[in-house]
């Protein structure tokens, strides 16, 4: 109903390279080494994962957010992680600079963000603002020359694998979310470090740390967007950005009932495969049927952004809903496994895993239902 | 150099099952692709055009409206232009008609230094497309091939056949036909700019008046090769298991493989 040709092609694409990409060994190598190979990356560069909305100017693919969409899901169904690299570079890396960039800063950091030769971070949340964005600390003081950086950044995605970092601070102490201001932060400045890899439940193999800012000197030209304007970009970044962790949740849901289909056709018990079980077969449905509402909430809300209407209510609903379908529906995965599916042989132990994190990053489901009442009652 | 590739849109073959009372392909549901093969011998004329950018790559098949779907995969792993060739006269057609009504497109595409074909599709794996095409175009042809090299200039190619037992060295002059064995190459993949530029280009169609074709010598009025029964082998029945000492084990081996004349 929202699709057109065209996205047919791109869902065979991104279908197709997960499949042949890949496979259990090189899944089962990112987790025992909590490391990404750089060859699929340059590969998933090279078919234009990187930039998939960004215009063909811009060395992007000038495709859209249903596209976008179709790629997340069809990655993250066989890998949560490598998702991740997808969605970074075309919504929290490369979405700040999209929004608010010069063609200066879109030639310097987003074209090589695009072709995968540099990773951008995107630093908002702090250990004492979370949901609360607004609460941050990180400071900015105007030094004439340069700006002046202290601070600390968490949780942050990439963070040591990052060459560049949009890094958010407070440049007006007195006007809360509207003293705050955007910067292009060069890794290996002089008074950036990261802090110590985080020991994560899931999505290993894309690093998580904190940003530390001590004293860093950032070119004024390294403002990005307008002063005290960088909420807002923040806000925009992260509407689409709710997007891709929904679209991820339908990929990583969709590929546990994948599992639980197969596993629950072969398993046999009492003489019978355990599918021939209504417990099993009535799990399976509800697995299928919330799935398939979840998906339709965020192709609609994909649709919407991309006919140009106002799509804030419709992301908020589509990340609440599909990240927390996608935990009940990877925990009746495990469930239909049995002992199997708490075995890190079998594919759904990781997964479900991986998915405990999307109700809670880039706007937990009750940020998420704060936004959709706030639509409402407003 | 303006390169033509001839690709066919076949059942995925990995998806299809079969009827197990008719014993006949269940096609319903299932999904269709650019044939492997055929896709070795685009990646190809792609290298050659990496190569050289001037190099243009045009893939022509002919089938029902719906190939339009796999052309346009073609244009986006790169090929520049794509050609139709579809109506009704065509249906029905056998490998020889098939080969006629490709060539005839060819033939209205002008100049082409190089065609490259797959070696055979997998739905009917006839592997004889390919050379009819290149009889009716009176181009030389060589088959199974894994590795093409083009020299002077552009005047020739020096190919490398994969035969079962070994593989001969060609050269040969352009223009010519080669069909393309998987070892040739590994297909790229699509690109998403591409699949969003294979949307802004333009398909063309041809039916029989457009390649010049009397429709008594296309499709089914033209076809020689009548199909009276297609049935699936039975299964095998269930194997020997040898016992006893290994030595014992190999001798009853060769006795039985010199008993059906396999050794």
């Amino acid at each position: 109903m929202f699709f057109e040709k065209k996205h047919e092609l791109i869902r065979q694409l991104a279908r197709k390279f997960a499949e042949t990409e890949l496979t259990s060994d090189i899944l089962d190598e990112v987790e025992a080494t909590g490391e990404f190979p750089k060859e699929i990356l340059n590969k998933m560069a090279a078919a234009g994962f990187f930039g998939i909305k960004i215009p063909q100017e811009l060395g992007g693919s000038g495709a859209d957010h249903r596209s976008y969409v179709l790629v997340m899901e069809e990655i993250a169904r066989v890998s949560g992680v490598a998702s991740v690299y997808v969605s970074s570079p075309n919504s929290l890396g490369g979405g700040p600079l999209l929004l608010s960039g010069t063609d200066e800063q879109l030639d310097k950091y987003l074209k090589p963000v695009i072709s995968g030769e540099k990773f951008m971070a995107f630093a908002l949340t702090e250990p004492g603002a979370g949901s609360d964005a607004g609460g941050m600390q990180t400071i900015a003081e105007d030094k004439g020359k340069y700006w002046l950086l202290n601070g600390r950044k968490c949780f942050i995605t990439g963070a040591p694998l990052a060459d560049f970092a949009v890094i958010y601070a407070k440049t007006d102490l007195t006007k809360g979310t509207k003293g705050i201001s955007a910067f292009i932060v060069d890794m290996k400045s002089k008074g950036v470090s990261c802090g110590k890899p985080e020991n994560k439940m899931g999505i290993i193999g894309c690093a998580t740390s904190d940003i530390i800012l001590e004293d860093v000197k950032v070119p004024k030209e390294n403002l990005l967007g307008e002063l005290n304007k960088g909420f807002i970009n923040a806000m925009k970044t992260l509407d689409v950005g709710r997007l891709g962790v929904a679209s991820q949740s339908i990929g990583v849901a969709q590929g546990c009932l994948d599992e639980a289909v197969k596993f629950a056709k072969e398993r046999k018990q009492f003489g019978r495969p355990i599918a021939k079980f209504q417990a099993i077969s009535f799990m399976l449905a509800d697995m299928a049927t919330k799935l398939e509402a979840a998906k339709q909430l965020v192709y609609k809300a994909a649709w919407l952004m991309d006919t140009k209407q106002n799509a804030s209510m419709a992301s908020s609903m589509a990340k609440y809903y599909a990240a927390e379908v996608c935990n009940e529906i990877a925990a009746k995965a495990v469930q239909i496994h049995g002992g199997y599916g708490f075995v890190k042989e079998y594919k759904v132990e990781r997964m479900y895993r991986d998915c405990r994190v999307f109700t809670i990053y880039e706007g937990t489901s009750q940020v998420q239902q704060m936004v959709i009442s706030g639509h409402l009652l407003k | 150099m303006r390169i033509a590739v001839c690709v066919k849109q076949v059942p995925d073959t990995n998806e299809v099952r079969i009827d197990p009372v008719k014993g006949t392909l269940i096609r319903e549901g299932v999904p269709s692709i650019l044939n492997p093969d055929d896709a070795n011998a685009l990646e190809a004329a792609l290298q050659l055009k990496d190569k050289d950018k001037k190099t243009e790559v045009i893939v022509i098949t002919m089938g029902p409206p719906q190939a339009e779907d796999m052309l346009r995969e073609c244009l986006a792993m790169g090929a520049d232009e794509a050609y139709l060739l579809s109506d009704r006269a065509f249906g029905g057609a056998d490998t020889c008609a098939t080969s006629t009504t490709i060539a005839a497109g060819i033939k209205k595409l002008g100049k082409i230094d190089l065609v490259l074909a797959g070696r055979q599709a997998i739905d009917g794996d006839t592997a004889q497309v390919g050379p009819q095409v290149a009889f009716r175009l009176g181009l030389p042809v060589v088959t199974y091939v894994e590795d093409i090299k083009i020299k002077d200039k552009g005047k020739k190619a020096e190919v490398k056949r994969m035969l079962e037992d070994g593989y001969e060295v060609i050269e040969i002059q352009l223009p010519c036909l080669l069909t393309a064995v998987k070892e040739l190459n590994e297909p790229r993949y699509m690109t998403i700019a591409g699949i969003m530029n294979a949307y802004k280009k333009d398909i063309t169609v041809w039916d029989h008046k457009a390649v010049k074709l009397d429709p008594a010598d296309c499709g089914l009025n033209a076809s020689p090769t009548q199909v009276f029964r297609s049935f699936t082998p039975p299964p095998k029945g269930k194997g020997e298991m040898l016992s006893g000492t290994a030595q014992k084990m190999a001798a009853t081996l060769v006795d039985r493989l010199k008993e059906k004349h396999a050794i």
